[in-house]
């Protein structure tokens, strides 16, 4: 029986846009005890599909034909009166990011407890039984204090359980989840999604759960759907989707995602030392007059080397200070002890004055292509800031931009263009260009594809390759993704909490790790063993 | 050397195109209602002012016994600072000294005008430099914006009267004492942008690249300051427009013999009650004016800074 179905559901898009339509003519259902993958890259309009169904979309996207059933009922036509009823009691939905989903000046108590005043009759004592029952069915430790906690008090992974509780306090037949583990830790994403497994498995709701990521994919669904520009190009059985892809552009999707299987590719180990940190150290302190000093210990004894054409791969979640070593080795924050030496010169020490005319030799490219380009400069000026600042002629510094853009693949006539004209990974490729053009001898990528879509991941981190090779360049890798890890590293550096907790060739550790953090970190990653197939 | 696959994932890649249909910001600003209006009604009161003596006026300074409080549309005569006498119709009435308001009126639009742009780009330009150091240099912070919060415990009309007072009244010296209070306002504002510009992964990327401190404040941080300090900067003026009228009203601005809105009204609070066009007509040009600078900053800060608008 289909808990929901979408009958050639078509949303406008404002004039002006890239496309007429957010999304075309889609259909496809969801059954009673199933869970449904709508996957897409961004842009693809699965979250417009969702907004739909909730009746929650703005007024600049109406639908413009079909209809959305939620258990028969067309919820395109319906009131607001009767999307409000509906909403919570029939269909609920959690979000990407709980912190800004949930009101910061409630506890989580007072919320669940609105959702349950709004819609049922239930009297207070047993409001506050349902909701510790809740609760403790979203296995959160100690559902007394929880529900007394605001937001900020709670961790991501207690904030997205919360959110997860609210969505389910009143048993609805279909969850829609948009991204729900996708600003979360890979651990408490294994975490997450078993939860959600479980709860649909033991209510026998319909899941909608929508994301980019095939590993959560392999992982989580029963069916998927595949959207590409606001159309479906396939829906099936996971099995069939993933291993035996129909449609070119769900293929090309598939093949883009890296395999968790190291490269193997030998790196020679008598190739000169172009970094190598000896127990880098960084310290923050809180400096007030009033507070007290507590120190944050953000990396403790890092010792690292990379050798020249080689790739080594600092790893970790969100706090393990994989960050905080690449901005030292940068020199963009300062370390509080230890050396770092780039070609036996030490720089860990050396003020911003002594550093300047060494500030080439280490480049760095960054996470978000959005915000590491001035948007009041042309790309042409970014390119060219570099070599300027260090001596090289404005004509010669022009040319070695045109010829940067053509080895990032780009057209060298956008010298002229601002970054706004450009997309995410055009934007990188600009950055990669940028940070080339003074023939650094390492090249610091600081999640450099954590912000782009699977396929265009893959262009970038060929790219990368490719660059590295025929310039023999180092490279220093911060990722928090194993897949990406695996592709691009010939050795690896585990961190956790600061601390380096495993460092060796990445064959041995992603083959055989050894410390247990790392095999944590390894079990979770999401579609762990499951094959995907290719062409 | 090519990489496999790379092709293959170009030709399907369906990455967004939306970024290259975005509207430049000239012309969003252009489609505004509220900058049209307001942009339309200052190129008309910046017309006048060029315009004044053609536009049947007399010399403010001119006055006849003969033609005291003349009512709006009554005909006069007027005697020239060569003696001779002209016949006049006093569009606006005339003052108490047979002074022709329409004219005072006409000729006050330019010192308004005047005071509230150099106000503006007075206490523009002081407020970058020290923002800019106080963002950007550390160390001068603290020592910096202390100076800027203790003057901005000073109520801005007294640090005015009070400027004013140590020297002798001139069109500088007002536009002086007006732009100083606001002074500490611009700092705060360039302060904070620059705090939160400094962090962006392009100025790190400039540092990277060992770009000098001077060219990353000057080259990467100063430009993206500029649209919400062009719409700081219209709501400044307005102020200024009209803490000039009141100084003038109070009798601190600028000499009487200087046609101002402020004075204008002022030598006309005393007759009031019998002849209420001496206030009325300067008091109507000011609340236009004022209006429609205001209009246009709020024009602008919707088109250029669209964050301040959700918040303010």
């Amino acid at each position: 029986m289909n808990v929901m179905e979408a009958r050639g559901l078509t949303i406008a898009l404002p004039a002006g846009g890239d496309r007429k339509e957010a999304v075309s003519k889609v259909s496809f259902s969801v059954k009673r005890g199933e869970i449904l993958c709508l996957v897409g890259e961004s842009g693809s309009g699965k979250s417009v599909i969702a907004q739909g169904i909730m009746g929650l979309l703005p007024r600049t996207l109406p639908i413009t034909a079909g209809a959305t059933l939620l258990e028969g009922e067309d919820t395109v036509q319906a009131s607001p009166e009767r999307l409000r009823a509906l909403r919570a009691t029939r269909m609920s939905m959690i979000f990407q990011e709980p912190m800004t989903a949930l009101n910061p000046v409630m506890t989580c108590g007072e919320q669940m407890d609105e959702v349950l005043r709004a819609h049922t009759a239930l009297a207070p004592p047993e409001r506050r039984r349902k909701t510790l029952a809740t609760v403790q069915e979203v296995l959160l430790p100690d559902p007394e204090r929880m529900i007394a906690s605001y937001p900020h008090q709670l961790s991501g992974g207690q904030r997205q359980r919360i959110m997860i509780a609210m969505a389910l306090v009143l048993e609805p037949a279909l969850l829609i989840a948009d991204e729900p583990t996708t600003a979360l830790d890979v651990t408490t994403q294994a975490q997450i999604l078993n939860l959600i497994r479980e709860l649909q498995a033991r209510h026998g709701m319909g899941v909608l759960f929508i994301t980019h990521d095939f590993g959560v994919v392999a992982e989580i669904a029963h069916r998927v759907a595949v959207l590409r520009l606001g159309e479906l190009v396939e829906v099936g059985d996971r099995d069939e989707v993933l291993k035996r892809p129909q449609h070119e552009y769900t293929r090309m999707l598939i093949g883009a995602v890296p395999t968790l299987q190291p490269h193997g590719r030998k790196a020679d180990p008598g190739a000169p030392l172009v970094l190598e940190t000896k127990n880098l150290d960084k310290i923050y302190v809180d400096r007030g007059w009033f507070a007290k000093h507590r120190p944050v210990h953000a990396a403790k004894s890092v010792s690292l080397s990379i050798r020249r054409g080689q790739t080594l791969g600092i790893v970790g979640e969100s706090g393990s200070g994989k960050s905080t070593v690449a901005r030292c080795i940068v020199r963009l924050i300062e370390p509080s002890g230890g050396e770092i030496r780039v070609h036996g010169e030490e720089i860990a020490a050396r003020s911003h004055r002594a550093l300047r005319p060494l500030r080439r030799r280490v480049q760095i490219v960054f996470q978000d292509p959005y915000r590491s380009l001035n948007p009041r400069r042309t790309v042409g000026d970014a390119i060219m800031e570099g070599p300027l600042n260090y001596g090289v002629p404005r004509a010669e510094a022009r040319e070695r931009a045109r010829r940067l853009l053509e080895l990032v693949r780009m057209d060298p006539a956008v010298l002229e263009r601002y970054p706004h004209q450009f997309s995410g990974g055009q934007r990188q490729r600009i950055c990669i260009a940028r940070a080339l053009a003074v023939e650094p001898e390492l090249l610091v990528a600081d999640e450099p594809v954590s912000a782009l879509d699977v396929s265009v991941q893959a262009q970038v981190l060929a790219l990368l390759e490719e660059i590295r090779t025929r310039l023999d360049l180092a490279m220093l890798f911060i990722t928090h993704d194993l897949r990406v890890a695996a592709q691009v590293c010939d050795h690896v550096a585990v961190m956790s909490s600061g601390e380096v907790v495993e460092y060796g060739p990445a064959e041995e550790v992603f083959l055989n790790p050894k410390h247990a953090y790392t095999q944590a970190l390894f079990a979770a990653a999401p579609g762990r063993g499951f094959v995907f197939g290719t062409a | 050397m090519d990489t496999p696959g790379l092709k293959q994932y170009e030709a399907l890649s369906v990455e967004s195109a939306a970024a290259l249909r975005q509207e430049g910001a000239w012309r969003r600003v252009q489609r505004s209602w509220s900058v049209r209006i307001g942009g339309t009604a200052l190129v008309v009161l910046v017309a006048v002012a060029l315009a004044a003596p053609w536009l049947g006026t007399v010399d403010p300074a001119l006055f006849d016994a003969g033609s005291r409080d003349l009512l709006p549309g009554e005909r006069g005569e007027i005697t020239t600072l060569e003696g001779a006498t002209l016949h006049h119709k006093f569009l606006m009435g005339s003052d108490s000294f047979g002074r022709d308001i329409y004219s005072r009126v006409v000729y006050g639009t330019r010192v308004s005008l005047i005071v509230g742009v150099c106000a503006a780009l007075v206490a523009l330009a002081f407020g970058i430099v020290f923002g800019l150091c106080a963002g950007y240099l550390r160390w001068l912070d603290g020592i910096l914006m202390r100076v800027m919060d203790g003057l901005m415990a000073i109520p801005a009309i007294l640090i005015a009267i009070a400027l004013v007072g140590l020297w002798r009244a001139s069109l500088v010296t007002v536009i002086v004492a007006i732009a100083v209070p606001e002074i500490p306002r611009v700092t705060r504002l360039v302060r904070s942008l620059v705090l939160t510009i400094r962090e962006e992964p392009y100025v790190e990327a400039a540092i990277a690249l060992g770009t000098p401190t001077w060219k990353i404040m000057l080259g990467h941080i100063l430009p993206n300051t500029v649209a919400p300090l062009v719409v700081q900067g219209t709501f400044i003026c307005a102020s200024a427009i009209l803490v000039e009228a009141i100084l003038s009203f109070l009798g601190v601005g600028l000499p009487p013999d200087i046609p101002t809105w402020g004075n204008i009204m002022a030598e006309g609070r005393i007759q009031f009650v019998s002849y209420p066009h001496n206030v009325f007509f300067p008091g109507v040009f000011l609340a236009v004016t004022v209006l429609a600078v205001n209009i246009l900053g709020d024009g602008l800060r919707d088109t250029l800074d669209p964050r301040m608008a959700r918040r303010v």
